[in-house]
C-alpha cells in the first residue's frame, strides 16, 4: 500500500513538476525570440540585397554625388561583416555592433535619398521608381519584425525572472536574459521617400 | 515500533507533498507571459470592428459599388481561400499610417491560418493616404513592387479625379487578379480549429492522475487540486472564460473529494473511470464567435506598399 502510494505520489511529482515549473513555457519562448530574431536579420538582408541595385541606378543619372554613393557601398559592406548568430542574442556587445552597423546604413541611405531630390530625371525613371517601394517596404518590414523581436525578448525575460520559472531557469536551463533591439536616436525613421 | 516510524514518516511526506502541489497548481493559475501586464497602448486610434470584406468608415464608396465589391471578395475567397479585406477610415489621428496598418492585420487577422494569405486595402481619407498589406504567403506573387505599381497605377489616379468608386473598384480587381492562383480553396472546409497542438488531452490524463492520488491522501487535498486544476486547464488550454472556470472549479472539486472515495476499495478500475470524467469536463470550455465573416488567423510581416494622392 505505502509504496503503491509513494511510486504513484512520485509519478505525479514530476508530471506536475514539469507542468508547472515552466519548463516548457521558458523552452518555447526562447525558440520564438529566436524565430524573431531570425526575422530581423531577413528583413535588414534584405535590404542590403536591394542596395547594389539602388546605388547603380542613382550612379547613372547622378555621377556627382560620388562621395554619397560611396558612403552607402560602405555601411553596405560593414553590415556584412557582423553577423549575429542566433545563439549570441543575449550578448549585448555584439547587439550593440550590429545595431551601430544597421544605423550608420540607414543614415547613408537616407542622405542618398535626400540627394535624389535634386535629379527629376532619376525621380522620373520607373526602375527608381520600383527600387524605391521595394525600399520603402523593406524597411517596413525591418520595423515590423523589430517591433515582434521586442515583444518576444519582453515576453521570455519576464518567464525566466517569474516565479517559479526563475527557480527552474537557474537550477536546469541557465538561459540569460536576450537584449532589446533599441531604437537608435533618429534612425529609427524610416528614409522618406516621397515624389 | 517500526509501524510508528512508517507512520511518522508517511505524516512528513504527506506535509511536504502537499505543501509542493499546491505551491505548483497555484504557480500555473500565473500569466505565462508579461504581455497582458507590461504591454501599454501608445496610440489612441482603435482598430474598428471587422463588419465584412468591405468596411467603409469613412464612406467613400456607393452603396451600390460597396455591396458589388463584397460580393466579388466573397466569391474570391470562396474559390481561392484568399481574404481581401478593405478599410477606410476618416482620419489616422496622427498615427502613422504603417503603425496602424499592421495593428489592423494583427488584429483582424486576415486570411487563412498557414496559408497567411490575407490582404488589406487601407485608405485614411483626410491623410489621403493608401497603404496595401499582404499577408506572409503572399508576399511572392503581390510583392512590394506590384502592390506599389497598383496604387501608383490603378488607384490614385482614380482617386485624384475624385472617381473613388473606380479606384476601388480597380484596385480591389488588380490585387484579385495578382492574387489569384496562389491558393485554392479546399475542397471541404475543415472545421474551425481552436488552438493547434493542443496539449489538452496530455495535460487531462496527467491531472487526472494527480487528482487521484491526491484524494487517496486527503479529501480536503484532492478537492482542493480539482478546483484549482479543472478550470486552469480550461483557461489556459481552451481559453475559456472566467463564468465557465468557476463552475468548471466546483465541478473539479467535488471531482476531487468524490471520485476517490468511490474507487477507493479498486485501484486499477477506478484510475481509467478518472480520466473519462476529467475528459468531459473538456467540453465547456472555448466559446465559438458568432457567425458571418472573420479573419482565418493570417499572418503579415509587414509586406506591402504605401501611397498617396
Amino acid at each position: 500500500m505505502m509504496r503503491k502510494f509513494l511510486i504513484c505520489a512520485v509519478i505525479c511529482l514530476v508530471v506536475v513538476g514539469v507542468a508547472g515549473c515552466g519548463y516548457n513555457t521558458i523552452q518555447d519562448l526562447d525558440e520564438k525570440a529566436k524565430a524573431a530574431w531570425g526575422d530581423v536579420e531577413a528583413a535588414y538582408q534584405r535590404r542590403n540585397d536591394l542596395i547594389p541595385n539602388l546605388v547603380e541606378t542613382v550612379k547613372a543619372y547622378a555621377k556627382h554625388e560620388r562621395e554619397t554613393l560611396q558612403a552607402v557601398t560602405e555601411a553596405r559592406a560593414r553590415v556584412g561583416s557582423i553577423q549575429v548568430s542566433k545563439d549570441t542574442i543575449g550578448d549585448p556587445k555584439v547587439m550593440a555592433q550590429f545595431q551601430e552597423a544597421q544605423a550608420a546604413m540607414s543614415s547613408a541611405l537616407s542622405r542618398l535619398l535626400l540627394v535624389v531630390e535634386r535629379y527629376p530625371d532619376l525621380k522620373a525613371n520607373q526602375n527608381f521608381r520600383d527600387l524605391q517601394h521595394q525600399l520603402e517596404g523593406t524597411e517596413n518590414r525591418i520595423n515590423v519584425a523589430r517591433t515582434r523581436y521586442n515583444k518576444a525578448v519582453q515576453d521570455f525575460n519576464f518567464s525566466i525572472r517569474m516565479f517559479p520559472y526563475n527557480i527552474t531557469n537557474s537550477l536546469i536551463l541557465h538561459l540569460k536574459e536576450k537584449e532589446y533591439f533599441k531604437a537608435d536616436p533618429g534612425a529609427e525613421k524610416a528614409p522618406q521617400v516621397k515624389f | 515500533m517500526t509501524w510508528i516510524i512508517i507512520i511518522l514518516k508517511g505524516l512528513r511526506a504527506r506535509l511536504l507533498f502537499s505543501v509542493y502541489f499546491l505551491l505548483l497548481f497555484l504557480s500555473s493559475l500565473l500569466p505565462v507571459t508579461a504581455s497582458p501586464l507590461l504591454r501599454f497602448s501608445a496610440h489612441a486610434l482603435d482598430v474598428p470592428p471587422l463588419r465584412g470584406y468591405v468596411n467603409d468608415y469613412a464612406n467613400m464608396m456607393s452603396g451600390q459599388t460597396r455591396a458589388k465589391l463584397e460580393g466579388e471578395l466573397k466569391a474570391f475567397e470562396r474559390s481561392d481561400s484568399t481574404q481581401l479585406v478593405v478599410l477606410t477610415i476618416p482620419s489616422l489621428q496622427g498615427e502613422a499610417l504603417e503603425e496602424f496598418s499592421i495593428k489592423v492585420a494583427e488584429a483582424w487577422k486576415i486570411g487563412q491560418k498557414g496559408k497567411d494569405n490575407g490582404i488589406i486595402l487601407l485608405v485614411a481619407s483626410q491623410e489621403r493616404r493608401i497603404r496595401i498589406e499582404v499577408g506572409r504567403g503572399l508576399e511572392g506573387r503581390l510583392t512590394d513592387l506590384t502592390a506599389g505599381r497598383i496604387i501608383d497605377l490603378a488607384i490614385k489616379p482614380r482617386f485624384k479625379r475624385g472617381d473613388y468608386d473606380g479606384g476601388f473598384t480597380a484596385g480591389i480587381h488588380a490585387l484579385v487578379d495578382a492574387a489569384r492562383g496562389e491558393f485554392k480553396a479546399e475542397e471541404k472546409r475543415a472545421p474551425v480549429k481552436r488552438k493547434q497542438g493542443s496539449p489538452l488531452p496530455a495535460m487531462l490524463i496527467f491531472s487526472a492522475i494527480t487528482l487521484f492520488a491526491l484524494g487517496r491522501f486527503s479529501r480536503i487535498l484532492g478537492g482542493a487540486a480539482g478546483a484549482v486544476g479543472l478550470p486552469a486547464i480550461a483557461y489556459f488550454a481552451l481559453g475559456s472564460s472566467i463564468i465557465t472556470a468557476i463552475l468548471l472549479g466546483i465541478l473539479g472539486l467535488l471531482l476531487g473529494v468524490f471520485l476517490p472515495t468511490f474507487f477507493s476499495g479498486r485501484h486499477g478500475g477506478g484510475f481509467f473511470y478518472t480520466g473519462g470524467s476529467w475528459g468531459s469536463g473538456g467540453d465547456f470550455g472555448g466559446g465559438d464567435s458568432g457567425g458571418g465573416f472573420s479573419g482565418g488567423g493570417g499572418d503579415f510581416g509587414g509586406g506591402g506598399a504605401s501611397g498617396d494622392w
